[in-house]
């Protein structure tokens, strides 16, 4: 529980839900002291709520990715379609990027807005078995700009995970905004004790990317967050008037492949720069059903068949494969 | 006093990662400096730092003198053929990791007293522009900056004395597909409520051209940062195609013991030493930036922002 400060936290504050809080050196002369060292210690009472709402889901996974920009939010969309595609699958994605949201443009539902009942606000519901949740959802205009500091956006993120009524669902897919801060604490913390199945990792080829993506998987090592598997995206773009493959990006220290290696974590694939991906995500369709034979289409399938299998999933359930035939 | 010295500060912003803001700060440094201004980069992107990697200092350290940290010296000033060279210098946290893959895991309190150390114990000396690289989003960073900046720093040009450095203003960078203006949308709505001036807009990526047929291929669609400009009522400052070659000149160091055997064969090998060669012959960056055709569009974009900036005021 986040107690309701009357000033910003102070530099080197412990954090007002820390052990610390109202004790630390930090403490002294901030005016939220007395508030924070009375704020009741101990497990956040919130998590056992938390843990309930979602026993109904059976797959958690988180994408994360150090750099911004790199397809977080595509590769989730991607996820979430193919994920639906098997209509017996129930598919939650929810997006916690609260500055830059980007799923419900992805999803083609950018001016829907949540419904409020007594069982908890529903999600947005973008086919039969697949719902969305974003913080864009509750801005009453599509441009504002949420300029919220790090406990406000750790408090939605718990709302997202308590009061969100998603049902049962098959998979919960978790769109991270990028970096190594509040945002991936908190989900971390808060989903700990419902158990998360890990995380897919998305980098671009070029060291620039790898650099952040090194630091995410450190950050997940550490937060005893399990990775599934790295996914190269951006990887080569075929012109399509001569057929020529050329690295826009390139991958001078060898790239997601090398890195996934050295880190000894598995490789899940590499898919191309399709503009036309791109373009489907403009217009919130489904980039996977709308050119099902392009080369991208047929990678981000076999990464999908490889997250299932790694999460537990027999492969053919998840995505029947169409490329083998 | 902090910021003493730095006459002009210009923010480089975006609401979405990856558009390419640090290398656009890059490339405007080194445009500035081409043009004889000395210029400094802050990089307060404290969970994924890139501008180490980009000038390719990544093992150098920062120091400590009687003024403050002094910040990483990428070239200096010099007056060579002629043609008057500003000094580039850069601080970002990259530089006081201990190892180039350690995370740095903070929240925001932690965050927001980094960037206030970051501007005030740096000790910059005379510097004509200081372009802070930020993060992604309107979060913590940004609060922290707008908050810390507008207090030591005027916006308004008639009240800028001497001494103190001006907030000029930011320039904001996207990529021309819908997903990535709807978040920088929601950055010039930031710039508007913290009263930042915006300088203009940047659309990067912009276009693909074939390097084997000249076809030049919309990866992220095209126009939409105009578009965007326009409606928001920002100047558009131009668009970027994607620059392979600059692409190549900062990440074609090498920096990694190049220990397993290189998948795709023996050609990107013959680059990597013909890298090295360019880099055992001690061209400095901006020397070799020059080559790059993407140049001649910074040096345009760094001439507007001087007009914009300096124009009337004498210094």
């Amino acid at each position: 529980m986040s107690p309701s400060l009357v000033a910003p936290e102070p530099e080197h504050c412990p954090g007002p839900e820390s052990e610390q809080a109202g004790q630390g050196d930090a403490c002294a002369g901030c005016p939220n002291q007395q508030i924070c060292a009375s704020t009741p210690k101990g497990p956040d009472p919130d998590i056992p709520i938390i843990r309930e709402r979602l026993s109904q889901v059976r797959h958690k996974i988180l994408v994360l990715s150090g750099k911004g920009g790199v397809g977080k939010s595509t590769f989730s969309s991607l996820l979430a379609h193919a994920f639906s595609a098997n209509p017996d699958s129930m598919v939650g994605l929810m997006d916690t990027d609260i500055t830059g949201p980007s799923i419900p443009k992805l999803m083609g539902v950018e001016s829907e807005t949540i419904h409020v009942s007594n069982a908890g606000w529903s999600p947005v519901w973008v086919t039969d078995n697949l719902g969305a949740m974003s913080v864009q959802f509750m801005l009453p205009n599509r441009d504002d700009a949420v300029i919220w500091r790090g406990p406000k956006k750790n408090g939605l993120i718990k709302q997202f995970l308590k009061d969100v009524d998603w049902g049962e669902l098959d998979y919960l897919i978790i769109d991270t905004p990028p970096g190594t801060s509040d945002e991936h604490l908190s989900v971390n913390s808060l989903l700990k004790d419902s158990g998360v199945d890990g995380a897919v990792v998305v980098t671009t080829p070029q060291e620039v990317s790898l650099l952040d993506v090194r630091k995410e998987i450190d950050f997940c090592r550490k937060a005893g967050i399990r990775v599934l598997g790295l996914v190269e995206n951006m990887s080569g773009f075929v012109c399509k008037n001569c057929n020529t493959e050329s690295q826009i990006f390139r991958a001078t220290t060898g790239g997601g492949k090398r890195l996934a290696k050295k880190m000894g974590i598995p490789f899940l694939g590499a898919v191309p720069l399709d503009p036309r991906i791109g373009m489907a995500c403009d217009y919130g369709e489904s980039f996977v059903d709308g050119f099902p034979d392009s080369p991208a289409a047929k990678a981000i399938k076999q990464v999908v068949r490889a997250v299932g299998q790694l999460v537990g999933e027999d492969p053919d359930t998840v995505l029947p494969d169409d490329t083998a035939e | 006093m902090p910021l003493d010295g730095v006459k002009n500060i210009v923010l480089v912003l975006s609401g979405k990662g990856g558009v390419g803001k640090s290398s656009v700060t890059l490339q405007l440094a080194l445009a500035l400096t081409l043009q004889g201004k000395s210029v400094g980069i802050l990089d307060i992107d404290l969970t994924g730092p890139s501008i180490p990697r980009l000038v390719g200092l990544e093992d150098a350290k920062i120091t400590q003198a009687p003024g403050g940290w002094v910040p990483v010296t990428v070239h200096p000033a010099s007056t060579n053929d002629g043609a008057q060279r500003g000094s580039l210098r850069c601080m970002s946290l990259g530089f006081l990791l201990r190892d180039r893959g350690d995370a740095v895991i903070w929240r925001g309190p932690k965050k927001t007293a980094m960037i206030r150390q970051f501007l005030s114990d740096v000790y910059w000396g005379e510097t004509d522009y200081l372009l802070v690289d930020t993060p992604p989003g309107t979060s913590d960073e940004h609060i922290a900056l707008a908050e810390q900046l507008l207090r030591p720093a005027t916006t308004n040009p008639a009240a800028g004395s001497s001494t103190m450095p001006r907030l000029a203003g930011a320039v904001l960078v996207t990529t021309p597909q819908a997903v990535a203006t709807s978040d920088v949308r929601k950055e010039v709505n930031f710039c508007v409520k913290t009263q930042i001036p915006m300088l203009g807009v940047i659309e990067n990526m912009s276009g693909y051209t074939c390097p084997c047929c000249g076809e030049v291929t919309n990866l992220f669609s095209s126009g939409g940062g105009q578009v965007m400009a326009q409606e928001t009522g920002v100047k558009f400052l131009g668009a970027v195609p994607v620059d392979i070659q600059f692409g190549e000149l900062v990440e074609g160091k090498v920096v990694d013991e190049s220990d397993d055997e290189s998948e795709d064969g023996a050609q990107p090998e013959q680059k990597r030493e013909q890298k090295q060669d360019e880099v055992v012959d001690e061209r400095p960056l901006v020397e070799r930036y020059k080559d790059c055709w993407s140049y001649s569009r910074f040096e345009g974009f760094a001439d507007t922002l001087l007009s914009e900036i300096e124009g009337g005021v004498a210094y």
